[in-house]
């Protein structure tokens, strides 16, 4: 479970995250979702620590991670994976040596433990045969598997994805859906997921939290979304075309 | 003039954080060498064609301007000497590295930073300050006096060369001028001065870089930046030095 108190994140006098409160649970997909700008990522940087916010506190289960040093977060990080939203795989390095780095540096396996636990985690994402290949000679796809695979070497617990099929075609989108999706079932993972896709709240989002123009706007599940009468939401889950046909079928 | 000392401030934070004590010895090892290779290995070639063109049109602007009967022709090999070990081969050696390497690393790690990977690094709970900056210094410290001695030998080879080819003066009497009242301490002083320029090169340079957000504008100017600013500094730290070890 990861749980935001009343958060206040501002830059240089401008206010981005309006007094957010908000609970993730254990072992669903929970979705953030808005229009581009909202401050998303800004929300998922600020409850993974790479923002520090200006008010309020971030819970780990019962840890109060905000208020606890440098090292005591270092602890927490280990349990932690990001998946970026360009991926941000080491581009000196191969997608194996990217995938082990952790395991290099926080475990002292030996190097036949790492590369198995290495070709497992991208068997596991189905980049058999990338293991050699840098990050410039991914597509856009593999480079989001390959990030999933790093992030999930260490076993986390907590995962966070930044709008992880964000240029990806529809197809390619779901398989990343699923996946996040399984893995999260399969390991009971707390993840949060930055998206503005709306297929990806149909088909995984178990809780959705709505961010307008940095305020928590609405929270619900996939169930309720249809059905609310908040406007700036129906804005924003019926802005598409096909959105707005499909909507007026249920409503006739 | 608030915002330089605000930078000296957040600089020596930077090192503070990329002087801590690193995760693991084995993997900084490799990474050490890989950065002798790409910041070290690799400027080689430029280094060795500055210093051989420079050795021989100091040989030859010597000996035209020290034409004169009263002025022994050993002295144009003494004067080249002494300009190369002095400071050619580590204050201007040292600027043109810091064109080439100094963009290099803050184009390099800015590009890190823009791209999250820097983040990614900190998400996993490693130092990235430590990871990414403390080899490449190490590298570069212990590298680049390598590079002064190697320009030294050039350099003055350079100037043998064009005397053997030109004629202009006797190379007899330049390799006399050579030994002309020689310490080793001008050596010794001329590597010191380039292990603080390695220094101030390769950390200024990334703290450009770590510290660029936005675009790849942001980038290209974090990289311009470490080249001026590390230039100027290597001037500033050229005089002192040179007050403090030659007095
Ligand atoms: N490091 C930063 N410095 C200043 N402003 C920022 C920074 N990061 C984000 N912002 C601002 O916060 C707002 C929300 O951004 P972001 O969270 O990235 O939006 P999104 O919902 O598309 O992910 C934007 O207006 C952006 O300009
Ligand atoms: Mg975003």
């Amino acid at each position: 479970m990861i749980k935001a108190v009343n958060i206040i994140k501002s830059f240089d006098g401008r206010t981005v995250l309006n007094d957010v409160s908000v609970e993730f649970g254990t072992g669903q997909c929970n979705l953030i979702i808005g229009r581009s700008g909202s401050g998303k990522t800004v929300l998922l940087k600020s409850l993974v620590g790479l923002h520090d916010v200006d008010e309020g506190a971030i819970y780990y289960d019962d840890i109060c991670y905000s208020t606890l040093d440098f090292r005591a977060r270092k602890a927490i990080r280990k349990d932690v994976g990001m998946i970026f939203q360009g991926g941000a795989l080491l581009d000196a390095s191969t997608v194996a040596e990217n995938v082990k780095l952790p395991l290099d540096l926080f475990t002292d396996q030996s190097e036949e433990e790492k590369m198995e636990r290495v070709n497992y985690c991208l068997h596991r994402v189905n980049l058999d045969h990338a293991h050699n290949l840098y990050p410039s000679e991914l597509s856009g796809g593999m480079v989001k598997r390959a990030a999933i695979a790093r992030a999930i070497v260490m076993n986390p617990r907590y995962l966070f994805c930044d709008e992880p099929n964000s240029g990806l075609d529809p197809q390619t989108s779901i398989v990343i859906d699923n996946l996040i999706h399984d893995i999260t079932k399969e390991y009971n993972i707390t993840t949060i997921i930055n998206t503005h896709d709306m297929n990806s709240v149909m088909e995984i989002g178990e809780k959705i939290v709505f961010i307008y123009e940095g305020n928590k706007w609405w929270e619900g599940s996939n169930q309720d979304i249809l059905h609310s009468d908040n406007q700036e939401l129906n804005d924003f889950v019926f802005a598409s075309a096909m959105a707005k046909r499909a909507k007026g079928n249920i409503v006739k | 003039m608030f915002r330089i000392f605000e930078s000296i401030g957040r600089y020596v934070l930077l090192m503070q954080k990329v002087f801590s004590r690193p995760e693991k010895m084995q993997i900084y090892y490799t990474r050490i060498v890989r950065e002798m290779e790409a910041l070290g290995l690799n400027s080689i070639g430029l280094t060795a064609i500055i210093s051989v063109f420079i050795g021989s049109a100091v040989t030859l602007q010597m000996a035209i301007t020290l034409e004169s009967p009263f002025i022994p022709q050993f002295m144009i090999g003494y004067a080249t000497r002494e300009v190369m070990i002095l400071e050619f081969s580590s204050t201007v050696v040292a600027l043109i590295l810091a064109g080439k390497v100094g963009s290099n690393i803050a184009s390099e790690i800015g590009t890190m930073r823009i791209t999250e990977q820097i983040d990614a690094l900190e998400i996993m709970g490693v130092n990235s300050a430590s990871y990414l900056i403390l080899p490449k210094i190490v590298a570069t410290v212990f590298f680049f006096p390598f590079l002064a001695i190697f320009s030294m030998l050039i350099g003055i080879g350079g100037g043998y060369g064009i005397a053997v080819i030109t004629g202009i003066m006797n190379p007899m009497e330049y390799i006399d001028g050579l030994k002309y009242c020689f310490y080793t301490s001008e050596i010794w002083y001329a590597l010191t001065k380039m292990v603080f320029f390695a220094f101030f090169i390769t950390s200024i340079s990334a703290y450009c870089g770590y510290y660029a957000k936005g675009n790849s504008l942001e980038v290209g100017r974090a990289s311009t930046q470490a080249v001026v600013v590390s230039s100027i500094v290597i001037m500033i730290c050229n005089l002192v030095l040179t007050q403090l070890l030659r007095t």
